[in-house]
């Protein structure tokens, strides 16, 4: 067994430096994967990726040899349409090879446009259809009471995502069994894929929403990694009501021409746009490591 | 070889969106009639309602990624004498709303026009999450229900045209790809003026040998299959039946008497949709032999969806197969 367990590993600049170059390389893996697919989901899949590069790379329990382990850590991506920068941390985790990852959205590729817990090693729930994810993770936290299992079960949300009823019923659940074991997180970025969340429909104010609805709350700028360890973490010791976390985040982020741009919600780029996009990329990442 | 150049040729026929003609034919309904509505739930630079959107900022409604929600608002619209015409992709439309549009509109016959995008496996790369090859029978289902599947954006023009006029719950469904155009301008087939009429099919080619009855993008591949089959002098017909319910049963009869060999062929399951309606009216009232082209009771995969049509059964080849079949079957 090769149990990640690094929950406990002391958030020194040496780990915030690792985590930061990892959610560089999921960047750059979204990318490269979604133009050479020719489609995809890229805006969503940025804006998440520091959030994803904090689990997998240090807070969640998991055993990339044993998928199916009964005591890991569960994670469903409820925004699906964000796989790639999930498939990305997969395979940096070892859940699969990163050869695989040229393969997205063909005929025939263990990973499908949008996740398939059948087909995809690691992916915890199926999931594309907006607004599910979370009843998903509510049942797998009841699952875990009953088994007096100790692991934590966490879902990502699209702020958009937010719009769905569905969404509301799981927060009133969640309450109601006060799941503890259980935490949301809200990708922020104020974007959906129409336009602004605040035009399409209104959310605001979210932070009270959740808290009506009988949640522990917290806000984050979700692109600060010493922020997003410390709030899962904190998270944890939040007792007898589930927690969400409102990670406050970019919309194509580290990418300046893709950063609040609607279009780039389900837009591929071109090979050109790709180049100048990770070569700024690039530079980005130098600046972090002269810090 | 025989040349294949000469018939039905899907390299040499234009494309076009359905749901561009789909955004256009709108705003122009809306300039004529101010009582029609759009409604949308966070795809309406997708389905194109964003060109109504555009042109007629205070008679649209994007509510978000909510369909139950999108169902509701439209069915109280339409009770206080709205037209509303109600899009979302077909997945989400069919699946997310259908409680609502069953309860709030089709049973109160209320005149909501639903027109997903999207329809089967032209959704392509966003793979099975995103598909619904069961939106024909589970909307066939529903009394009261008119169930439109247009062949291509000539036809899906007409059809818009005529469901505006139509009264009462009514779900269109649309692709996602440029496909084909089986028209000319102007609705027009090998020349000849036509005229759509919900519930009427099309027989764009006549066959004495078999008849292949198509809907949606699976018209063009059928014309294909047939002209393909013409240089093996078989001389098979194509129905399109644009209308999935009301079914044009006479036609369906009436090739059944004069062929006995018979092909449906859909981008759907064979479950339910063209092929289960065929089937049915063949089966109480002359049964005939009989292939159904659709996806074989699977939920299918990410791909380009030319691809997925060549692995999962829905070219013309795959219907020259059938009726090959078909007519040994009749021997
Ligand atoms: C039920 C449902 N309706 C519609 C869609 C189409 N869709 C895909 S992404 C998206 C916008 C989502 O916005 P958000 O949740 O904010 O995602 P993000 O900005 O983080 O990418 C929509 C409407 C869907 N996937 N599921």
């Amino acid at each position: 067994m090769v149990v990640f367990d690094r929950k406990s590993e002391p958030h020194d600049p040496g780990l915030i430096r690792k985590l930061k170059k990892t959610a560089l390389s999921i960047r750059r893996d979204v990318l490269t994967m979604t133009t050479r697919a020719g489609s995809g989901h890229p805006g969503g899949s940025l804006s998440c990726a520091d959030l994803l590069a904090a689990l997998y790379f240090h807070h969640l329990r998991y055993d990339p040899e044993n998928p199916g382990w009964e005591d890991r850590d569960r994670f469903i991506l409820s925004k699906g349409h964000a796989c790639p920068a999930l498939y990305s941390a997969l395979s940096m985790a070892g859940f699969f090879s990163r050869e695989a990852l040229r393969d997205l959205r063909k005929c025939g590729s263990i990973l499908q446009g949008h996740p398939d817990m059948n087909t995809t090693p690691g992916i915890e729930a199926s999931t594309g259809s907006l607004g599910q994810g979370l009843s998903i993770g509510c049942g797998m936290a009841l699952a875990a009471r009953l088994d007096r299992r100790e692991y934590r079960v966490y879902v990502l949300m699209g702020d958009g995502e937010m719009n769905e009823g569905q969404v509301w019923e799981a927060a009133m659940a969640g309450a109601h069994y006060e799941v503890d074991n259980l935490l949301a997180i809200v990708d922020r970025n104020m974007i959906q894929l129409d336009g602004p969340t605040e035009k399409i429909l209104r959310l605001e104010p979210l932070n009270e929403k959740w808290k009506a609805f009988g949640w522990h709350v917290m806000e984050i700028d979700g692109h600060d990694m010493l922020q997003i360890l410390e709030a899962l973490d904190a998270a944890e010791k939040i007792k007898h009501k589930p927690t969400v976390i409102i990670a406050h985040t970019v919309k194509g982020k580290g990418v300046s021409f893709m950063e609040n741009q609607v279009k780039y919600h389900g837009k591929a780029l071109t090979e050109d746009e790709l180049q100048k996009a990770l070569e700024e990329l690039d530079r980005g990442g130098e600046g972090e490591r002269q810090e | 070889m025989k040349d294949r150049s000469k018939g039905f040729n899907l390299e040499t026929r234009q494309e076009a969106l359905m749901r561009e003609a789909y955004g256009r034919t709108l705003a122009e309904l809306g300039e004529k009639d101010s009582s029609i509505v759009v409604l949308d739930a966070d795809l309406s630079t997708s389905t194109k309602t964003s060109v109504f959107a555009e042109r007629f900022p205070e008679r649209f409604f994007n509510v978000g990624v909510a369909e139950a929600n999108l169902m509701g608002i439209a069915a109280g619209l339409a009770s206080a004498g709205k037209i509303p015409f109600v899009s979302t992709f077909s997945v989400f439309g069919t699946e997310k709303g259908l409680s609502q549009f069953k309860q709030s509109i089709a049973y109160p016959k209320l005149n909501v026009k639903i027109v997903v995008t999207h329809g089967g496996l032209t959704v392509g790369e966003d793979g099975a999450s995103h598909f619904c090859l069961w939106d024909i029978a589970i909307m066939r289902a529903l009394p009261n229900t008119t169930v439109v599947v247009p062949a291509d954006a000539i036809e899906t023009e007409m059809a818009i045209m005529a469901v505006a006029k139509h009264q009462g719950p009514t779900f269109v469904r649309l692709t996602r790809p440029k496909t084909p155009l089986v028209y000319e301008e102007g609705y027009r087939y090998s020349g000849h003026q036509l005229k759509f009429e919900i519930g009427k099919s099309v027989t764009l080619e006549d066959g004495g040998d078999a008849t292949i009855i198509a809907t949606g993008p699976l018209v063009a591949e059928a014309l294909v299959a047939a002209s393909n089959l013409k240089m093996e002098n078989l001389d098979v017909g194509v129905i399109n039946m644009h209308t999935v319910k009301p079914l044009d049963e006479r036609t369906v009869l009436k090739a059944a008497v004069e062929t006995n060999a018979l092909v449906t062929a859909e981008d759907h399951s064979v479950i339910g949709g063209l092929g289960g309606a065929v089937t049915e009216v063949l089966a109480e009232n002359r049964p005939t032999p009989l292939r159904r082209i659709g996806v074989r009771d699977e939920y299918g995969e990410s791909g380009p969806w030319r691809k997925l049509y060549e692995r999962y059964g829905l070219t013309s080849q795959h219907i020259e197969k059938a009726v090959r079949e078909v007519l040994k079957m009749k021997r």
